[in-house]
């Protein structure tokens, strides 16, 4: 009975995970861009004095081990990105036509669709905290244990995220502008790169900005997680998230919805 | 989690833990950290601007300089009430007791004076001029010989404590401010805040055998200021408090290589060391917050609020 489900869950996991593995070059590309952020940037942007303290943190902490969680959160962003824009080139070739009359509800098919991606996130999630504990950030077992279904949820819900884009964008062409209009201010409008009472000193705008971006909250669920600490309104709204973004996805690919728009 | 959450209940009955003590020079007051639950658990009042601090050897009296007030306090850590003042000479900043429980050995500042003090006639025994503007006191284990380092002069001079006169003096590096004596009493450490170095001297030949920079990547050379010292419980380390720097350095004792740097809160001074030896406790002067490192990782785990400017640091064990 379930069987069949489960069938078309591996082959849809094992299929991008092969097509990512297959592409060596995506695979340096998705780990280069945070580690030099991590390597380069973080090292020479106030690196030695240390941040004054915030939750999670009991002391002061280099600027290197405040952004790593908003670099996993950037590598699981750009790769919810990327899925969908497999997404998108699944639809031109075809593929996804294919995909989508397998006798099995769809909103299924696109949930296979978005662990696929999640867990090709998570496998560049993984190689970077190791490349970053190699380089000296401190880490603990029991921190990247309790982050993993931080990392699980975050990376579902900016696959959700890709998912819903391209559920709206038809052309390979329209996407990379897509990619830039959501990953940039995603990236920069939220705690990865500074933290909350940082942006509000600034401006009032850009910190309510932050506030309800919900990379934000992947970020913050990340960041507690790896100190082995819930911040459960992190939780909710990421969750939330998902929800919104895959509900609003799977509308999207009504096939009713399809040949209206088409 | 639940781990935790159990020790602290278990901690949270009035059983009583070590402490450390942390004067605030801008609030006059000085702070009682519990060594168990890494919290403040008492501030009481002091004269004003109190600095150097250190408890009696059966932590009966604490000693606070309380450099305004022109006095050394001597406040009961039972109660927290000043049991009564010691003539200190003027603006007190630093002071050392000998071995013998007895003799405190008191900078003044502004007089380049050392005064030393019987704690128990509550008399001046002696006055000693030294450079200008005396800080660092550190004495050898055996109380053989105090050392008071000298601001301004840039020396470190020896005093015999029998005799109560200077039998040497030694040129360091600008501005030095703490001495330090090694447990077995053979070598001596001085720190030098704008030189930004330390030298070690041999304290039979009383001659130079070492010296010490430092070097931390994205932090400029003018900031890396050494303070305090401390060695590690088994003499193999040394710790060196780098004030603005906001950095502790881990020095070997025996090689004078640096090991590491630890950062911990701004403008870093003074530092005690738990009684069961397992964590160092520094304190933060502009962040006003004290910095807990657990000694087995060298990882800072902590960083605890206390008063305005914290600036000397005693441990004491459980009463």
């Amino acid at each position: 009975m379930l069987a069949h489900p489960a069938r078309a869950v591996g082959a849809i996991v094992t299929r991008e995970l092969r097509r990512y593995l297959s592409q060596r070059a995506r695979f340096l590309a998705a780990l280069v861009r945070p580690l030099i952020w991590l390597l380069v940037f973080a090292a020479g942007f106030r690196a030695a004095l240390g941040l004054s303290i915030i939750a999670p943190y009991q002391t002061y902490i280099t600027y290197e081990t405040y952004i790593l969680p908003g670099l996993c959160g950037m590598i699981l962003l750009f790769s919810g990105m990327q899925s969908s824009l497999s997404l998108v080139h699944d639809r031109e070739s075809g593929a996804m036509r294919l995909l989508l009359t397998a006798p099995l509800p769809r909103w299924f098919l696109l949930g296979a669709k978005l662990l696929a991606g999640a867990v090709v996130g998570l496998v560049q999630v993984a190689a970077f905290l190791l490349i970053a504990a190699l380089y000296g950030i401190k880490l603990t077992w029991i921190g990247v244990i309790s982050a993993l279904p931080a990392l699980i949820l975050c990376a579902l819900m900016l696959c959700a995220l890709g998912l819903l884009l391209s559920a709206r964008v038809r052309q390979l062409e329209n996407f990379a502008g897509v990619m830039n209009f959501v990953i940039f201010p995603m990236f920069f409008l939220s705690t990865a790169l500074y933290p909350l009472w940082k942006m509000q000193e600034s401006s009032e705008f850009l910190a309510w900005l932050c506030r309800v971006n919900p990379f934000t909250h992947a970020v913050e669920l990340i960041r507690f997680a790896l100190y082995g600490q819930l911040n459960l309104p992190a939780l909710g709204w990421t969750v939330l998230a998902l929800i919104v973004f895959f509900g609003l996805a799977v509308w999207g690919y009504e096939p009713a919805r399809s040949r209206v728009s088409r | 989690m639940i781990r935790t959450l159990l020790l602290c209940t278990a901690l949270s009955l009035p059983a009583a833990a070590d402490e450390i003590w942390v004067t605030n020079e801008m609030d006059d007051t000085v702070s009682v950290i519990d060594v168990t639950t890494l919290e403040v658990k008492a501030t009481y009042p002091t004269g004003e601007r109190p600095r150097g601090v250190t408890f009696s050897r059966d932590f009966k009296r604490l000693y606070i300089c309380a450099s305004d007030s022109d006095a050394v306090q001597v406040m009961d850590p039972d109660t927290g009430d000043i049991l009564h003042e010691l003539p200190s000479g003027e603006d007190p900043e630093q002071f050392v007791i000998a071995p013998d429980d007895r003799l405190l050995y008191i900078a003044n500042e502004d007089d380049a004076i050392t005064t030393v003090v019987d704690t128990e006639t509550r008399k001046v025994v002696a006055q000693i001029d030294v450079g200008v503007e005396p800080e660092g006191m550190g004495i050898s284990p055996d109380g053989t010989l105090q050392v008071t380092t000298s601001e301004t002069t840039n020396m470190a001079h020896w005093i015999d404590t029998t005799t109560h006169k200077i039998v040497a003096n030694s040129l360091v590096d600008s501005r030095p401010r703490h001495a330090e004596f090694s447990p077995d009493g053979q070598v001596l450490w001085v720190s030098s805040e704008i030189g930004g170095t330390v030298t070690v001297f041999d304290v039979e030949t009383k001659a130079e055998v070492g010296k010490i920079r430092f070097e931390i990547p994205n932090i400029r050379a003018e900031k890396l200021q050494p303070v305090g010292m401390k060695f590690s419980p088994d003499a193999t380390k040394v710790f060196v408090a780098l004030g603005p720097a906001n950095h502790i350095a881990v020095v070997d004792a025996q090689s004078y290589a640096v090991e590491r740097y630890i950062l911990v809160g701004r403008r870093v001074w003074h530092m005690a060391i738990s009684p069961d030896q397992t964590k160092l406790f520094t304190t933060n002067g502009v962040s006003g917050d004290v910095t807990v490192i657990d000694l087995a990782t060298l990882e800072p785990i902590k960083s605890i609020k206390v008063g305005r400017f914290p600036w000397g640091a005693a441990a004491r064990p459980t009463p």
